[in-house]
């Protein structure tokens, strides 16, 4: 037991050495760096997949078609582990882990599985917002002459937004937390400080990677609820799940 | 020795198709060969799953029932549930080391604490979703607050309980690989291998085992659920 608690003080105290040291935060390998490097991989998976996800996924909404597709595409999509997904990529011949511009090695092969994490959830939540708004709204725009190209842009699209907007901000703290994975494969990101520390068994730094991983999640996740409430003061308890 | 495998005879067989020089995505005799590894690393990955969903279970339960006592109870135990869940497994696994070291354990229970936050939030908007004229006639028909949560709002909140345990469960088996940081991931040891020594045959099928064992266990709470709920298959066919 007493052996037990001084590890356990080591870990936590070597993890606090590591944060305390500037030298660690600095540099091409520096905390500063790779959290830049995770940050940008992030938000381009994300733009990636609502660039993809977001068209058809209103557009199937405003006709009412493909339902079943639209929300059982998040059941599987979760069934498939995108450390899986990212291994597979990196292994086969394209992507592969080749360096991909800013976005280090393994870039390519990242950024794929990062955003094909992201797109189930954000087309679920964009087609359950588009068809969430209430039936006599939209009949009532169809009686004042709407065509259903205006009924989709000025008054479902807008009373979709919050809900979408929720989809995008709960994406953006998952992708964050998945992109902490691709380091599992030697790519990039901030993971890297956790899986080298784990293995060179410098249990402390790995430690320290967690720290800062988490953090950062939960100032994304606080940071995207208090931009959200601000932007729309009436969307503050939105259900934050499909 | 491109030759070889460029040539297979019946006789004299050339290199197995998972030797370093073929490297095949699909290959049987992998399967066969090291078929003892494989069952070992899917047995490992259903019990952790398994352990950590029934933990999460259990410790959603009464967590959710003293949330619903008051609304101040629920912020807290929603808001506590959600700031876990944002926490990246990467960085949840190695924030548990210190405690549970490089073991199983610290995979059940850091996979436990994600179940948990999806279940909590299910039971609680499954009891919500009960109508205030139900328990108030049950109420009324002298059914005391035990009774009254096993007999009534229990039963008619499983639907939505079952939901956000199949999320819980899917999402917990795809999350057990990522146990491979701490040597402790079932198949996610064997995907980590695979790409370690670029092990083609070994990923794919640690790979299609993972999605196959999600989807098996998500089958079964189905079922389970069928057999609970056996007024809702009624109402279906009547």
């Amino acid at each position: 037991m007493d052996q037990a608690g001084g590890i356990r003080v080591n870990v936590l105290g070597n993890a606090f050495g590591y944060l305390a040291d500037p030298a660690n935060w600095t540099g091409p390998e520096g905390i500063w760096a790779l959290l830049a490097q995770q940050l940008l991989i992030s938000v381009t998976a994300l733009g990636l997949a609502l660039l993809l996800g977001l068209p058809v996924a209103l557009w199937l909404g405003h006709l009412g078609r493909g339902g079943f597709l639209a929300i059982n595409i998040s059941n599987v999509g979760r069934a498939i582990p995108t450390y899986a997904l990212l291994a597979l990529l990196v292994i086969a011949d394209w992507p592969g882990t080749a360096t991909f511009g800013p976005y280090g090695r393994a870039g390519l092969a990242t950024l794929i599985a990062l955003a094909a994490f992201a797109l189930p959830p954000i087309i679920t939540h964009a087609y359950v917002a588009v068809r969430e708004v209430p039936e006599e709204v939209r009949e009532s725009a169809r009686g004042m002459g709407m065509s259903g190209r205006q009924l989709f842009t000025r008054v479902e699209l807008p009373l979709a937004l919050p809900l979408v907007a929720t989809g995008i901000r709960l994406a953006l703290v998952q992708v964050w937390a998945t992109a902490t994975i691709a380091a599992l494969v030697a790519g990039p990101g901030l993971g890297r400080v956790i899986t080298d520390g784990f293995a060179n068994t410098d249990y402390g730094k790995g430690v320290a990677g967690a720290i800062v991983v988490a953090a950062v999640a939960l100032v994304l996740e606080a940071g995207g609820s208090l931009l959200q409430r601000w932007a729309d003061p009436l969307e503050g308890t939105a259900p934050s799940s499909p | 020795m491109t030759l070889l495998a460029a040539v297979p005879s019946a006789d004299e067989p050339g290199p197995s198709c998972y030797s370093r020089l073929v490297n095949d995505w699909f290959c049987p005799a992998y399967l066969v060969d090291r078929r003892q590894e494989l069952l070992d690393a899917t047995w490992q990955h259903l019990w952790i799953s398994v352990v950590a969903v029934l933990a999460g279970v259990l410790i959603a339960f009464p967590l959710a029932l003293l949330a619903r006592r008051s609304a101040r109870l629920e912020a807290a135990v929603v808001g506590t549930a959600t700031g876990l869940y944002t926490i990246p497994s990467l960085a949840l696994f190695p924030l548990l080391v210190p405690f549970t070291g490089i073991s199983a354990t610290t995979v059940v229970v850091g996979l436990a604490l994600y179940c948990l936050t999806i279940l909590v939030r299910a039971m609680l908007q499954g009891l919500r979703s009960v109508p205030d004229d139900v328990t108030e006639a049950a109420t009324g028909l002298g059914y005391a607050p035990t009774r009254l949560l096993f007999r009534v709002e229990l039963p008619l909140a499983l639907p939505v309980i079952m939901a956000g345990l199949r999320v819980a469960t899917v999402s917990t088996v795809a999350l057990t690989t990522v146990g491979a940081l701490v040597a402790n991931g079932g198949l996610g040891n064997l995907i980590a291998d695979g790409v370690f020594s670029n092990f083609r045959a070994e990923l794919l099928a640690a790979c299609v085992l993972c999605v196959l064992l999600a989807v098996l266990l998500d089958l079964v709470v189905v079922g389970l659920q069928r057999v609970a709920t056996p007024w809702t298959r009624r109402a279906e066919s009547g």
